[in-house]
C-alpha cells in the first residue's frame, strides 16, 4: 500500500525481500546500501541477533529521484528467512507494494526455496494478497557457488508464472540493482493503472 | 488488493499539523511525529531535525506491529498504547483511529499523566480528520477525479530513476 501525500510531493513505496534462511536478503540491501549515493538514501537498521541473523527485519529507506515533481521513495525491507521466525514474517509483509524473492541457487538449498516460496504466499493470502497480482519478481542468488542447480530447473521450481527473474550474486553485487529495478518499475506500472 | 492507497492532502495535511503542534505545546513535548501503521512517516512537528525521522517511523511501526501481534497472542484487538522510558526522554506511541500512529517525545519537563491526558483529545481530533481524509479519498477515486501524478508515467521516467 503505497503513501501518496500531495501536500509534500512524495510517493513512499514498501518493497520486501523474502526467502529461506541465508539466502542473501541482508546482503542485497547490504549491496545496494554501499553503491547508492549518500544523499539517495537513509541509515541502514539491522534487527539482528549476535550472529548477525535477522531477527525481525533490515531496512532502508531509498530515495530515487523525482517524477513528475514527485519525489520517489523505497522502503526495503527484509524478512528473518528462518522457518521459526514466521510471526514476524507476517506483520513485515504489511502493506508490501512489491515483493523480492530471493532464493538460494545451492542444491542442498532446494527444498528451503520451495517451502519459503510456499510460506510467502500463505502469509499473504493471511494478509489480504495475491502473489499473482502483486508486483513480484524472483532472484537465483549464490550463482557463483560450484553446486548450483540450473536456472532452467530453478525456474520450473519456483517461477511457473515466469514473472521477471534475475541471477545474481549478491555478495560482489551482480544482479542486485537489476532486481530491485525490476521490481520498483513493476509497482510504478501498478501505480500508474492506478490499484 | 484489500486495501486501497493511502494519500494525503494539502488541506488535511495542514489540519493534522495543526493538532499536534498544539499538542506539542499542551503536553510539552520535544517532538511529535504522525506514522502510517506501514512506517512511512506522515508528518512531525517540534525538534525533528535532531531525529533520523525516516528510521524513527520504520521502527514505531515495527514495535506497533511486534505488541499487536502479542496482543492477538493473549486474546487482546491491540495495545493501543505504549510507552517506553528511558534516562532522559521517554516515548509515548498510540494508536488513532485504528490506522496511524501518534508518536511523543518528551523528558523531564514533562510527565506521563500529562502526556496521556493531551493525548486522549488531540487522538480524537485526528481520529476525525484522517476518516474524513479516507472519505475525501474514496469519493475522488469514485468520481474517477483523482489527479494522480502517474498516470503520465512513461518507461523513460522509471528508466531515468535509476541512471
Amino acid at each position: 500500500m503505497s503513501f501518496i501525500n500531495y501536500a509534500s510531493r512524495e510517493i513512499n513505496c514498501k518493497i520486501v525481500y523474502y526467502g529461506p534462511g541465508l539466502c542473501g536478503k541482508t546482503t542485497n540491501l547490504q549491496y545496494v546500501y554501499q553503491k547508492t549515493a549518500p544523499e539517495a538514501k537513509g541509515k541502514m537498521i539491522s534487527l539482528a541477533t549476535e550472529t548477525e541473523r535477522t531477527l525481525f527485519f533490515d531496512f532502508l529507506p531509498l530515495a530515487l529521484g523525482e517524477i513528475h515533481g514527485f519525489k520517489t521513495r523505497f522502503h526495503l525491507y527484509t524478512v528473518p528467512g528462518q522457518v521459526f521466525y514466521d510471526a514476524s514474517r507476517k506483520l513485515i509483509l504489511k502493506g508490501v507494494d512489491g515483493v523480492v524473492f530471493v532464493a538460494d541457487s545451492q542444491e542442498e538449498r532446494a527444498d528451503a526455496n520451495i517451502e519459503s516460496l510456499d510460506n510467502l504466499r500463505f502469509n499473504l493470502i493471511e494478509q489480504g494478497y495475491d502473489l499473482d497480482k502483486l508486483p513480484y519478481v524472483v532472484q537465483y542468488n549464490k550463482r557463483d557457488l560450484p553446486n548450483v542447480i540450473s536456472v532452467d530447473e530453478l525456474r520450473r521450481d519456483l517461477n511457473p508464472t515466469n514473472v521477471p527473474d534475475f541471477e545474481a550474486c549478491a555478495t560482489t553485487g551482480e544482479g542486485v540493482f537489476e532486481t530491485l529495478k525490476a521490481v520498483a518499475k513493476l509497482i510504478l506500472m501498478d501505480l500508474k493503472k492506478g490499484k | 488488493m484489500t486495501t486501497s492507497n493511502m494519500v494525503m492532502y494539502e488541506e488535511e495535511f495542514q489540519e493534522l499539523n495543526k493538532v499536534i503542534q498544539r499538542l506539542l505545546v499542551e503536553a510539552n513535548a520535544k517532538v511529535i511525529f504522525l506514522v502510517d501503521k506501514n512506517g512511512q512517516l506522515i508528518s512531525g512537528v517540534g525538534e525533528t531535525d535532531r531525529f533520523d525521522t525516516t528510521s524513527l517511523a520504520s521502527l514505531t511501526a515495527g514495535n506497533i506491529a511486534a505488541t499487536g501481534g502479542l496482543a492477538k497472542l493473549i486474546g487482546e484487538k491491540e495495545f493501543s498504547i505504549l510507552f517506553h522510558e528511558g534516562e532522559k526522554d521517554n516515548l509515548h506511541i498510540s494508536i488513532v483511529g485504528g490506522r496511524v500512529i501518534l508518536v511523543v517525545l518528551f523528558d523531564n519537563r514533562s510527565s506521563l499523566g500529562l502526556v496521556r491526558l493531551r493525548v486522549k483529545k488531540s487522538s480524537e481530533e485526528l481520529s476525525t480528520i484522517f476518516e474524513r481524509l479516507v472519505r475525501k479519498t474514496d469519493e475522488k477515486e469514485k468520481k474517477g477525479a483523482s489527479e494522480f501524478p502517474f498516470a503520465e508515467i512513461t518507461d523513460d521516467d522509471i528508466d531515468n530513476l535509476f541512471s
